[in-house]
């Protein structure tokens, strides 16, 4: 236990620590958002953005990661793109994963039958309120699975940043080994942070269909008690 | 016929769907060949015809689901616009019911109908759900308001499907095949609602198997055949008189089999 208590090493670990939760927590949003909006280009029907679509998952999902905080880190600069290394992370993490985000959801898209979006469609909703109202509620179901295995591997991936000057977990990592402590010590207490983050993204999505669930239950117990002039409202209409 | 529902029509009243030219093909086939046809305010138009012979694409073009390679469709006077906000705003005032019903898997019953009116309409929630639950009541399955359309028969879930069209006051209606996947005993609760919309007046261009709605009900068949409309007729001259080879032929085989 020598190993947490002496020489700051434990805020040395924490503040790895809350940077890693940080990154992944920032990339994994970009990522979310981004993911989300490249999923609704590949299934849109502009050929121009089902292409831009179709060419990010390539470059992004085919690159290996080191490769893309490389590029981030020393090629952007050269172009007079300058961020910190904390952002150059957060963006390399998030484009990356966003690629696998795309198209956990477009496969979760495909699993509605195509008479969804023509129903909504011959409704008169737009192509994003057929997205939005009709389809991707219907893919979540399917998309869970796969969408948790992605942001498992988030806060892992992330580790890569701790090469690339960002104090996260990793680079505690190295900062211990330099100090000479042994290495299944070392281990142990970086793998343990990890472990946590990752199970509890797990747990999230395990439980994200009860929790989901439960938001909607108090929503509409708030608007069923906040507005009791509506049931007048339906009532004078009958 | 004595069971006869069909209405006089206004003459002389500008028609509400012109098609005038329309051609389509998928690949190689050419499925819509020189299409012309003029639908009147309150005309019921019936299509049969065989498998393949492009009466159900047909239909399916007046809403846009399917784009036509050229030739133009008007509704209403307006010509049907390209992708977009203009063809979703036209789309709404069409209203369509698939052979597969297509209910939101995700909604209830009454919100089906709902949805619609309050995302595309902008209609108040309040009004919305009380004309979605008088509409449900209409085609007689208000009791299932609250259940998701899983749990209803299919005869059921096509009468939902016909109430979330009609939430949108379209000026017409198309039916796909709305009774081909239901099983036997529920046809005739299906076409019995379609009935009362005919009787009450909407403009309706149905595809379907079941000549006696045709008999009772349209106000004019098409006889469809190689992408084609071969032949036209009030439905008691079709039936009992068919001009052409391919609609004796086709009436041999339905009526006597």
């Amino acid at each position: 236990m020598d190993i947490l208590f002496e020489h700051g090493n434990f805020a040395l670990l924490r503040d790895g620590f809350l940077q890693t939760v940080e990154l992944s927590a920032l990339a994994a949003l970009l990522a979310l958002l981004l993911g989300t909006l490249l999923a609704a280009f590949r299934v849109s029907p502009v050929p121009v953005l089902r292409a831009f679509g179709t060419v990010w998952v390539t470059a992004f999902r085919n690159t290996p990661l080191t490769l893309l905080f490389l590029a981030a880190v020393f090629t952007l600069p050269r172009l007079d793109v300058r961020f910190s290394p904390f952002t150059f992370a957060v963006l390399a993490l998030g484009f990356y994963t966003a690629a696998f985000v795309c198209e956990v959801l477009r496969s979760g898209i495909n699993t509605v039958p195509l008479g969804q979006a023509e129903a909504a469609r011959s409704l008169g909703m737009t192509f994003g309120q057929t997205l939005r109202l009709v389809i991707l509620p219907q893919a979540a179901k399917t998309v869970l699975g796969p969408m948790s295995s992605v942001f498992i591997a988030l806060p892992r991936n992330s580790a890569i940043a701790g090469a690339f000057s960002v104090a996260e977990l990793f680079q505690a990592q190295a900062t211990l080994t330099d100090l000479g402590y042994p290495i299944a010590l070392i281990f142990f207490w970086v793998a343990l942070p990890y472990l946590t983050i990752s199970a509890s993204v797990g747990l999230l999505f395990h439980y994200l269909p009860q929790i989901v669930a439960a938001g909607g239950r108090l929503v509409r117990g708030l608007s069923e008690r906040g507005t009791p002039v509506r049931t007048e409202t339906v009532e004078a209409n009958q | 016929m004595s069971t006869s529902i069909v209405k006089d029509l206004a003459p002389g009243a500008a028609p509400l769907v012109v098609l005038d030219g329309v051609n389509k093909h998928f690949g190689a086939l050419h499925v819509l060949q020189d299409i012309n046809l003029e639908i009147a305010q309150g005309e019921v138009v019936v299509l049969i015809g065989p498998s393949g012979s492009g009466k159900s694409t047909l239909c399916r073009t007046i809403n846009r689901l399917e784009t036509v390679d050229s030739g133009t469709i008007t509704i209403d006077g307006r010509p049907l616009p390209a992708e977009g906000r203009e063809l979703a705003r036209l789309r709404a005032e069409v209203g369509m019911v698939f052979q597969s019903f297509n209910l939101f898997a995700h909604k209830t019953v009454l919100e089906n109908v709902v949805l619609g009116q309050v995302k595309v309409r902008k209609v108040p929630r309040a009004q919305a759900e009380a004309k979605a639950r008088e509409l449900l009541e209409r085609v007689g399955v208000a009791a299932q308001a609250d259940k998701l359309p899983a749990q209803l028969s299919g005869g059921q879930q096509q009468r939902v499907a016909i109430a979330r069209a009609l939430a949108m006051n379209p000026k017409v209606m198309l039916f796909d095949e709305p009774t081909s996947a239901l099983d036997p005993e529920m046809i005739n609760e299906v076409l019995e609602v379609m009935r009362n919309l005919a009787a009450d007046g909407m403009t309706m261009v149905v595809v379907t198997h079941e000549m006696g709605f045709a008999r009772s009900a349209a106000n004019r068949v098409l006889f469809m055949a190689d992408g084609r409309i071969v032949e036209e007729n009030t439905p008691e001259a079709f039936f009992t008189a068919p001009r052409s080879d391919r609609a004796k032929d086709f009436l041999s085989k339905i009526l006597h089999h």
